[in-house]
C-alpha cells in the first residue's frame, strides 16, 4: 500500500508531532511498508467474528465514592515546567482574536 | 564471607542472610561494586541509587536481626525504568521524560519495598518500551553479556542483561509484546509474563494497555516463583487487576510433571525458525517427556496473523496513551511557543525518538476516520480468533511448548534501518500476549555461543503449572554456565 504526503501530514497534525521533511518522508516509505505487512488480515473471513477489546471476563468494575487522601498539590506540581499560584501555566488555547 | 555474592540466586542469597553468612549490607555492596566494575560495557542500568539501597539493606539487616522472616528481606532487585520510583528519576528511557521524578511508587515497587528488598537503581529499556533490542533507549543501547557485540533483545534488555551479568540478583519488567521473555531468552535468564491482571499495572507507565503485564527477571525458576508470590494480587488501584487467590509459587514448587500433557504446534517450528534452535527446542521438549510428561500434537492456526494483529493493535493504544506527553504536566518544556498546539508538537518532535514517532504514527493512522474498521477493528476480530486457536489447544493439552525467538541474539545495528525485520523477532511471543496468557522462557541451550529459549504457555492463571514445568526442565538440564569470562575478557 502506497501513503502520500498529505497523510503522513494528516497524521502527523492529529498525534501533534512536529516533524522534520525527512522524518515525514522516510515515514511515509515505512509506514507504506508496515501498512502492506497489515494486509494479510484482509484474507481472513472475519465478518462473524466479535472484537476482542481486552481478555479478561470483567465488564465494568465500580466502588464506593468515598473521599480518601490523595497527593499533596505540591508533589503533583513539582514536575510541571510553569507553575503560577498553585496551578499549572500554558501558552494561550483560545485565539483571541 | 563467601566472595562472589553477586553471583547468588534470590533463594541462594536469602539461605546465606538467614544463617548469617553475610549481610544484607555486604550482599549489597557486592552488587554495586559489580555495577561499577561491568555496567560501563553492559549499559544495563540509566540510574543506580546506591545511597537508597545501602540504607535499605541496613534496614533490612535490622528486621533479619529482630528475626523477620519474609522471603525478599533484604534481597537486591533492579527495577525497569517503565516503573515510578518515589522520588527516583523514572524515564521510560525517553528524552521527553528526562527529570521526572514521580511523585508516587508503582504498586509493584511498594510490594517489593514493604518485603524488605533492596532497590538497585532503574534498568535501561527501550524507549516506552517499545523495541526489541534495547537500541531504541533514548539515552544509550544496552549490550548483550554474552557477546558485547549482540543485542540483549528487548525492551526489558537492561533487566536482562544485569540479571545475566549478575548486576542485580534479579529484575523486574514488563511484557506488551514479549518484552521479558524476548531479552530473558537472548541474555540466557529465566523470563516470566503472568497472566494479563495478574499483577497490579498501577505505576506501570502505559504503552498498550490491554496488553501491559508486569514480568520478572531471575536467574532461575525458584526465584521467578518467588518473585511473582510477592507481586501477585488484586490491588484496588489498578480495577483490572484480578482477585483470583495467589498461591504458594515457591512452596508448591517440586518439579514433578507426571502426566502432564505437553502441546507442540508446528506454527512454531515452521519457515524462519533457525534450525539450530529448534533443535534445543525440541531437545528440551524431549527432557520434559523424559520427566514424566507426554507430548501432544495440536495446532494454532491463526499464529501468523499475531504480528499484522499486534502491530495494529499496539500501537493504536499507544497512540492514545502516550497524548499525555505533551510538555503540560513533566518533561520536557518549550518557551517559544505561541499557542499551546505548537507548544505540544515541537516538545512532542523533540522528545521521542524515532521508533516512538513510528508507532505514534501507525496508530494514528490505524485510528483515523476512513481506516478504523479497516485496521483497528479488524485486528481486534482477529485477535478473538487467535485467543479462541487457545482455547481449542487447552482442552487437550495443559502447557504448550515452543522457541521464544526465530534465532539467537544479532549484530547491535543490523535491523535497525528496516522495522518490519525488527518486528519479525517478535512473532513467536506476540501471540500469547494477545491472548493475555501466561508464558515463561527458559534457557534451553548455546548457538553460536548465544543462549537460546524454550517458551512454554499456558492458561489464563495456572502460572504454577507453567512454574512446575519449568522447575522440571531446569532440574534436567542443570546449571548453565555464566557469561562472566565474556564479559571480562572483552
Amino acid at each position: 500500500m502506497s501513503i502520500d504526503r498529505s497523510q503522513v501530514d494528516h497524521a502527523a497534525d492529529l498525534a501533534r508531532l512536529e516533524l522534520s521533511d525527512d522524518e515525514r518522508e522516510r515515514l511515509r516509505g515505512e509506514l507504506g511498508q508496515i501498512l502492506q505487512a497489515f494486509e494479510a488480515l484482509n484474507t481472513l473471513d472475519t465478518e462473524h467474528i466479535p472484537p476482542t477489546a481486552q481478555v479478561i471476563p470483567l465488564g465494568n468494575v465500580e466502588r464506593d465514592d468515598r473521599v480518601a487522601d490523595s497527593l499533596p498539590l505540591d508533589a503533583v506540581l513539582h514536575n510541571a515546567p510553569r507553575v503560577e499560584d498553585g496551578q499549572i501555566r500554558v501558552p494561550p488555547v483560545l485565539d483571541e482574536s | 564471607m563467601p566472595d562472589q555474592l553477586h553471583r547468588l540466586t534470590l533463594h541462594a542469597a536469602a539461605d546465606g542472610l538467614r544463617s548469617g553468612q553475610f549481610s544484607s549490607v555486604e550482599l549489597t555492596q557486592s552488587l554495586l561494586d559489580r555495577i561499577q566494575a561491568v555496567d560501563g560495557r553492559i549499559g544495563a542500568y540509566l540510574t543506580v541509587t546506591a545511597d537508597l539501597a545501602v540504607e535499605q539493606a541496613a534496614a533490612a539487616d535490622k528486621r533479619l536481626a529482630a528475626g523477620d522472616n519474609g522471603p525478599l528481606l533484604g534481597l537486591p532487585i533492579a527495577l525497569k525504568d517503565v516503573l515510578t520510583t518515589a522520588g527516583v528519576e523514572t524515564t521510560c528511557a525517553s528524552r521527553i521524560l528526562q527529570g521526572f521524578i514521580p511523585p508516587y511508587d508503582a504498586t509493584a515497587v511498594t510490594r517489593l519495598k514493604q518485603a524488605g528488598a533492596v532497590t538497585l537503581g532503574k534498568t535501561n529499556m527501550d524507549e516506552f518500551a517499545m523495541g526489541s533490542s534495547n537500541e531504541h533507549s533514548g539515552y544509550k543501547p544496552v549490550r548483550n553479556p554474552w557477546n558485547l557485540d549482540k543485542v540483549p533483545g528487548g525492551s526489558s534488555g537492561g533487566s536482562a542483561a544485569a540479571v545475566a551479568a549478575d548486576e542485580c540478583l534479579a529484575a523486574l519488567g514488563s511484557d506488551t509484546g514479549g518484552s521479558v521473555r524476548q531479552p530473558a531468552a537472548l541474555c540466557g535468564c529465566v523470563g516470566l509474563k503472568p497472566t494479563y491482571g495478574r499483577i497490579s499495572r498501577f505505576g506501570l507507565i502505559a504503552f498498550a494497555s490491554s496488553l501491559d503485564q508486569i514480568g520478572v527477571l531471575t536467574k532461575d525458576v525458584t526465584d521467578a516463583a518467588l518473585l511473582l508470590g510477592a507481586l501477585a494480587g488484586h490491588d484496588p488501584r489498578d480495577s483490572t487487576s484480578a482477585a483470583e487467590p495467589v498461591p504458594d509459587y515457591a512452596g508448591e514448587l517440586s518439579g514433578e510433571i507426571g502426566g502432564l500433557r505437553i502441546g507442540v504446534a508446528p506454527e512454531y517450528f515452521g519457515e524462519g525458525l533457525d534450525t539450530r534452535v529448534g533443535g534445543s527446542v525440541r531437545a528440551a521438549i524431549d527432557a520434559l517427556l523424559g520427566a514424566g510428561a507426554t507430548r501432544h500434537e495440536i495446532t494454532l492456526p491463526h499464529t501468523e496473523y499475531a504480528l499484522p494483529t499486534y502491530y495494529v493493535i499496539a500501537p493504536s493504544e499507544a497512540s492514545a496513551n502516550l497524548a499525555r506527553y505533551n510538555g503540560v504536566k513533566y518533561g520536557l518544556s518549550d518557551s517559544q511557543a505561541t499557542d499551546v498546539d505548537e507548544m505540544m508538537a515541537r516538545i512532542r518532535g523533540r522528545g521521542f525518538g524515532s521508533e516512538v514517532k513510528r508507532r505514534i504514527m501507525i496508530g494514528t493512522f490505524a485510528l483515523s476516520s476512513g481506516y478504523y474498521d479497516a485496521y483497528y477493528v479488524r485486528a481486534q476480530k482477529v485477535r478473538t480468533l487467535i485467543k479462541s486457536d487457545f482455547e481449542t489447544a487447552f482442552r487437550d493439552v495443559d502447557v504448550i511448548a515452543a522457541p521464544v525467538v526465530p534465532a539467537p541474539a544479532f549484530d547491535l545495528g543490523a535491523k535497525l534501518d528496516d522495522p518490519v525485520a525488527m518486528y519479525q523477532s517478535d512473532i513467536m511471543t506476540l501471540p500469547a500476549s494477545l491472548a493475555g496468557l501466561p508464558c515463561l522462557s527458559i534457557p534451553c541451550g548455546f548457538v553460536d555461543g548465544l543462549p537460546v529459549g524454550l517458551q512454554l504457555i499456558a492458561p489464563p492463571f495456572a502460572e504454577s503449572r507453567l512454574l512446575q514445568t519449568a522447575r522440571a526442565y531446569e532440574r534436567t538440564r542443570g546449571p548453565l554456565p555464566a557469561p562472566t569470562k565474556a564479559i571480562d575478557a572483552q
